[in-house]
Formats: structure tokens, sequence, C-alpha cells
């Protein structure tokens, strides 16, 4: 699956000698390509499979929107000429006869990225960027920006619900561990029930709790906090993802962090009090520190659940709170891009690797511990 | 001991409960003078614990005050105390270094880089650990991280130090040898130190005074030697050393001592009165298995006879299991000196002295 966000091979053997030709293209002398090359585009497009062609014609189209038409009016005319048993004098004239545009070179230009087996475009389009005439990446157009902002978002938002479970789950975990038995079963079953419900469930859940006819704002409303006209706008937007993603993600970072605070000693902390640290102290000094490889754990683990995020962010998260599994997805189902769903499934596991030596850099990944 | 003046830890009154309704610690009173080995011995229950905790303050008494060097310490919590101890599991900080754990006391109190460095060293020096600074806690065997506990609970001079069965995770031959090593350490730096223990061979070895707990009352406290010979009722007699007890009436008193009719009538013993008052009263002997002679009788009163139950060679010494006036526990110690010919069912003839005889409560 990884390959295909290099794979450029299709296309090529649609139009293999049209690119053949291409090459001997001197783009300084001549402004439009050699005559052979429209020579082999008409018999290709003639004689090619149209199924073939049409893949490649979408692949062509996200080289510079506007080929998908072209070529499919061309075809039809070049049929029609192949039906009368015409032979064109000159297949370059016959082509811009049919449309004006085979005389705009930069569609040919665009050609020049195709031409090999292997290309990076969807790499580039995953960020943003795109080739130009002269085969440069550049910046897309402005409205066809929504990667970066979108892998920014999924940054910030992970980062988010990591540091929010950290401070929600340290708390609860640290009751876990040192409550009673009786108390800390109940709390036990407060924190895996909603585990083990379903996702969408709890997703959903949340819009009815957050939406601006929710129960929040009704709550809100009723004790006189806010106004009916000013009930709080909490879903469809980042505010609703952060909020359903770092409940739906809690226990991930509470169970690691209790694991670990189950086995610390209680005496360590009476130890150190007894060796003269005030009891703020001897937290951060004894028994924080000996809680890390849960911290690391739990926000690892968080990180890594929250940067692939897709029902909850899509479901609750409207128009600006989707994260970069929503574009896969919709990549992979709607507009059948695979190669560009691929090329952001491999980044978004390239920065998973990266983070995970980053971390095994500064915490040593022997430090983890789950249970 | 009990001059209130030279107490330098004082227990007065304290009751203890955890629920409100059943107290672990009753009435205690204890004065532990400076300078002084004193240990708390008991079964688990007793209260012995929860007494220690109270003195490091992680449990406040229901009542009563405790004093440390005249002063009230209940509303000092106990990072304030300047009291060192020594946990059961050592509660070593795995994350640092033996090192650090050791300048951790001393970093909290402010005190400069160079001392500290020098404490420490003097303190790893003192428990023979001055290599292992560098080492975590986990990679020191038990004993080395029991030195290491102790070398804790010592680096930051504190005026006191409790020990909370710190040799109960050791090794039995491991955990002799660091009894003489911490004797030897409060010997020489002449430390107040309060030590828990159930076991009661290392509360002999290493105390001048122990303090017998059950049921949250402390039920003797002597030194060793009295405790052992003069135990003064019967828990404390059968808890310290083998003990053998033979149950009866109290038929005459007479001065200091009484005459016991024995259950089942087998007889009449002569007994040092000690924990029974008037005719009539039962109660329980009390006979240390090395003060029953076999075969040669020295006085007219106390013969008895038993039978061989068991035998158990011990090298230095046979260990006979008889049954003596119905009770067929009665232990007698016969040492290993080449004339001992009996076997197993025959009958022995036994006397002892009515001094060593303790009529105590049942």
């Amino acid at each position: 699956m990884l390959l295909r966000s290099v794979d450029d091979s299709q296309i090529n053997s649609v139009f293999p000698n049209t690119f053949d030709e291409y090459k001997n293209w001197d783009k300084g002398a001549d402004e439009l390509p050699p005559e052979e090359v429209y020579k082999s585009l008409f018999f290709e497009l003639a004689n090619g499979d149209k199924r073939q062609i049409g893949k490649a014609l979408t692949r062509m189209n996200y080289a510079k929107s506007g080929w998908k038409s072209l070529i499919k009016k061309t075809t039809r005319e070049i049929k029609k000429i192949v039906k009368k048993g015409e032979e064109p004098v000159s297949y370059k004239d016959t082509f811009i006869n049919i449309n004006k545009l085979w005389a705009d070179p930069t569609y040919w230009y665009s050609f020049n990225q195709m031409v090999k087996d292997r290309s990076s475009i969807y790499y580039w389009n995953a960020l943003d960027r795109t080739f130009d005439e002269e085969g440069d990446v550049v910046l897309q157009d402005e409205k066809r920006r929504m990667y970066i902002k979108t892998w920014v978002r999924t940054f910030k938002v992970s980062i988010y619900v990591t540091i929010f479970c950290l401070i929600l789950g340290f708390p609860v975990a640290h009751l876990l561990a040192n409550l009673p038995l009786r108390y800390s079963n109940l709390l036990m079953i407060f924190v895996l029930l909603p585990f083990w419900t379903s996702l969408l469930v709890r997703t959903t859940a949340w819009i009815v709790m957050l939406q601006q006819n929710g129960v929040i704002n009704g709550i809100l409303v009723w004790l006189g906090i806010i106004s009916d006209d000013g009930r709080i706008q909490m879903v469809y937007n980042e505010v609703g993802t952060l909020i359903a993603m770092t409940q739906i993600l809690l226990p991930f970072m509470i169970l690691p962090l209790y694991s670990v605070m189950r086995v610390i000693p209680k005496s360590h902390m009476r130890a150190a009090q007894n060796l003269g640290a005030k009891p703020s102290t001897a937290f951060l000094r004894v028994y924080l520190p000996q809680t890390i490889p849960g911290i690391s754990a739990g926000g690892l683990l968080v990180f890594v659940l929250a940067i692939g995020y897709f029902i909850t962010p899509e479901l609750v998260g409207g128009k600006d709170g989707k994260l970069i599994g929503s574009w896969i997805a919709y990549h992979l189902k709607t507009t059948l891009n695979w190669g560009l769903c691929a090329a952001l499934g491999a980044i978004l596991l390239g920065i998973m690797l990266i983070f995970y030596w980053l971390y095994n850099k500064i915490v040593g990944i022997d430090n983890i511990k789950l249970g | 001991m009990n001059d209130t003046s030279k107490s330098f830890v004082k227990f007065e009154k304290i009751d203890k409960s955890y629920d409100g309704e059943v107290l672990v610690v009753k009435n205690l009173n204890l004065d532990i003078a400076k300078g002084e080995f004193v240990t708390m011995l008991g079964p688990s229950g007793s209260g012995k614990t929860t007494t220690l905790m109270m003195l490091a303050g992680f449990e406040t008494p229901t009542n009563g005050e405790i004093f440390l060097d005249t002063k009230p310490i209940s509303k000092i919590p106990p990072y304030e105390r300047e009291i060192g101890m020594v946990f059961q599991n050592y509660a070593l900080f795995p994350h640092m270094t033996v090192a650090e754990n050791l300048s951790f006391p001393l970093e909290v109190r402010k005190i400069s880089k160079a001392d500290i460095k020098e404490k420490v060293q003097k303190a790893l020096d003192m428990v023979e650990l001055g290599n292992f600074g560098t080492r975590f806690p986990a990679q020191l065997s038990g004993g080395q991280q029991q030195r290491v506990a102790l070398a804790r609970a010592l680096v930051f001079e504190p005026r006191l130090v409790l020990m909370d069965e710190p040799l109960g995770a050791l090794d039995k031959n491991l955990r002799e040898q660091m009894q003489y090593e911490i004797k030897h350490i409060h010997d020489r730096i002449g430390i107040t130190v309060v030590y828990v223990t159930h076991d009661q061979s290392e509360a002999l070895t290493m105390s001048n005074r122990i303090a017998v707990f059950n049921d949250g009352v402390v039920q003797q406290l002597s030194t060793p030697d009295i405790l052992y010979e003069k135990p003064e009722n019967s828990f404390v007699a059968k808890f310290i050393g083998e003990n053998n007890t033979l149950n009866g009436v109290v038929r005459e008193v007479n001065g200091s001592s009484c005459t016991v009719e024995l259950d089942g009538g087998f007889g009449m013993v002569k007994a040092l009165k000690i924990n029974v008052n008037e005719v009539g009263e039962k109660t329980q002997l009390s006979i240390r298995p090395e003060r029953v002679s076999i075969d040669n009788s020295t006085s007219d009163s106390n013969n008895f006879s038993g039978k061989i139950e068991e035998l158990i060679y011990l090298g230095d010494h046979i260990r006979a299991r008889l049954d003596v006036c119905g009770n067929n526990e009665f232990i007698v110690k016969v040492p290993n000196e080449g004339s001992f010919n009996h076997k197993e069912g025959d009958e022995l003839k036994l006397s002892w002295n009515s001094e060593d005889v303790r009529a105590l409560d049942l």
C-alpha cells in the first residue's frame, strides 16, 4: 500500500510511445512538442483501452485540472477521424483544430511529472504543494491548500488531548491506586464502563450533550449563566473534537498510570516525609519520578491514537475540527485517489516513527510500562 | 527508668483507634531514655507498629500525648520531627542511586553540596558500602539494601531512629549478622533506637529493654534477662522463649510462694506466687525447659514423672517431648553429655525448684 504513494506506472503503460517521444522534446527550442508526440498520442488515444485511459485521465487531472475534459473531447473527434479512414496531414494541426488548448504548452509541461514510473507528487500534494511547469515544487493555489492546516490541527489536537488526558487522568489513577478497595473498585467501574461502550455511542452522546440545544447549554441557560441567545457553540468545531476525544481516550492514560502507581509502595511517600521532605517535595521528587513510565506509556498511547483518530473528529469536528484521518478516509472512499491516501498515511507513519525515536531518546522505551 | 526527667521519649496514656470502636493501642505509657535501644515485641496485630507510626507522625493518637525531649509532638508533622526510620521493605527510592537516596534528606534540609558529599560518604562507610554510591537499589542484595536504608535513616543525624521489622525480609544468617551490626552501630553512635519486631530472638539479642505488646497493651517492659527469667504473666512467658505450662488451682498462699493443685489430680506443685492472689484461683504454672532436671531430685517437693513421647537430636542437646501431668507438649532440654540413654516410651523422673516455677494468670 505504501508503494502506491510513489507509484506512477499506470499512465506510462497507457501512453508509452507518447511519453517516449515527449522525452525528445527540446523545450528551449520549440514552443510545442514535435509532430511525433502528437502522432503517438493520436494513435494511443484511438486504439487504447477505454478503462485504462479513464484511469490515466484521473491521474492527469491531478497534475493539471482540465486534462480530463480535453482528452475526452479530443478522443471523440479522433475516433470520428479514424472511422472516416482519413489520415491527417499534420497531427499537430488536427489536435489544435479539435481544441485550441492543444496549443497551450502548459498542458504539455504537466506531462513532465508523469513520464517516470515513480513520482513524489502525492507526497507534495499531501503537503499542499505541486509541480509547476518547470517541474519545480510550488505551493498549491490558495483555495486548494488544506493539508498543512489539517496536519497542524491534527498535531495541536493530539498534543492538547494528551495533555488534558494527563491532567485529568493522573488524579484519577492516583485515587484508583490508593483508595480502599471498596471505593477503588467502584471507581474502576466508572473508568472501564465508558471504555467498553461503543465509540459511536459515546461520540453521539457528546453531540447530545454539547450541541446548542443540548444538555450542557440547557443547564447553563436554566441556571442563568448564559442567555438563551448566547448558547455556546461547543460541537462541530475544534472544541467539540477536543472534549470528545479527551473523554474517549482518557482510559488509555488512566490504565497505564494506574498499573504503575499501584506498585509504588505507600511507604515511599512516608519515607520521604520521614526524611524531612514536605508532602509537595516528596511528591515531586519521590512519587512523580516513579510514575514516569506510566506517564510516558499513557502519553504515547493517547498521542498515537489521537493523531490517527477518525470517527470522533469526523462526527463532532464539523468543518474545522476534522483531522488528517478524515482526509485519508475521504480519498480512500470518495475520490479513490489512493496515491494521495497512501502518501498521507506514509507521512503519518513517518511522523509517528520520529516521535517514537524522539521518545526513545528522551525517556527510553524500556521505561514504558503498560501493566 | 520511669523518672520523667530522664525520659527522652514518653508515651502518656495513648489510645489509638482506627474505626472509633476497637482500640488497637490501649492506655499506653512508655518511657524511653536517651541512648536506649528499646524493642517493641509482639505478635502481628498487637499494636506495636501502630505505636511506632504514631511516634513517626504517620498516625495520630486518639487520646493522650507523645513527648519527645519533653515537648509534645502530636501537632508536629512527620517531616519536622527529625526522626529517622527504617521501613519494613526499606522504602529505598528506586529511581535514585544509593548516594542520591542518602543525599535526599540532606538536600531537603538545604545543606551545602560539599557537606552532603562528606556526610553521605561517612554514612556509607559506616555500613561498609563505601563504593556502592553510584549503584541503584535494585542492583544491591537484600542485606546491602538494608544497610543503605539504615544509613539513610542515620545520615541526617536524627534525634531518634525507628525501625519497623527491618530484618524481616532477610534470610536467617544475614538476619543474625545484621542484628549484631545494628547493635554495634547503636553502641558506637549512641543514638536512641525504637525497634519493632515479632521475632523474640532478635529482640533479646539487640535490646536494652523490651516492651512486650499484646492486644494493644504493653504486657511487660523489662530487660531481656528479666523478661525471660521472670515473666509477669502467661502471655509473656509463652511469647518469650520456650515454656512449659501446667494448669491448676491455688490451694495455699504463703508469702511469695504458693501451692498449686494440678488439674486432673496429678499432685501438688510448689511455685512462686506471681500473678495470683487468693486461694481457689485458677492459675497457669510456667517452667522453662532448661530448669527441669532429670533423674536427680534435689528437692523434696515438685517430683514428677513423664513418659517420653518424642526425642529430637539437636547436636548440643537433645530435645525431649514428654507427657507430664496431662500435658503432652512438655519439653525438656537434655544436655548432650553422653549419659542420656532413654528411648521413646520410657518413664523419666523429673524435678524442679519451686523458685523456677511461676504461678501466672490463666
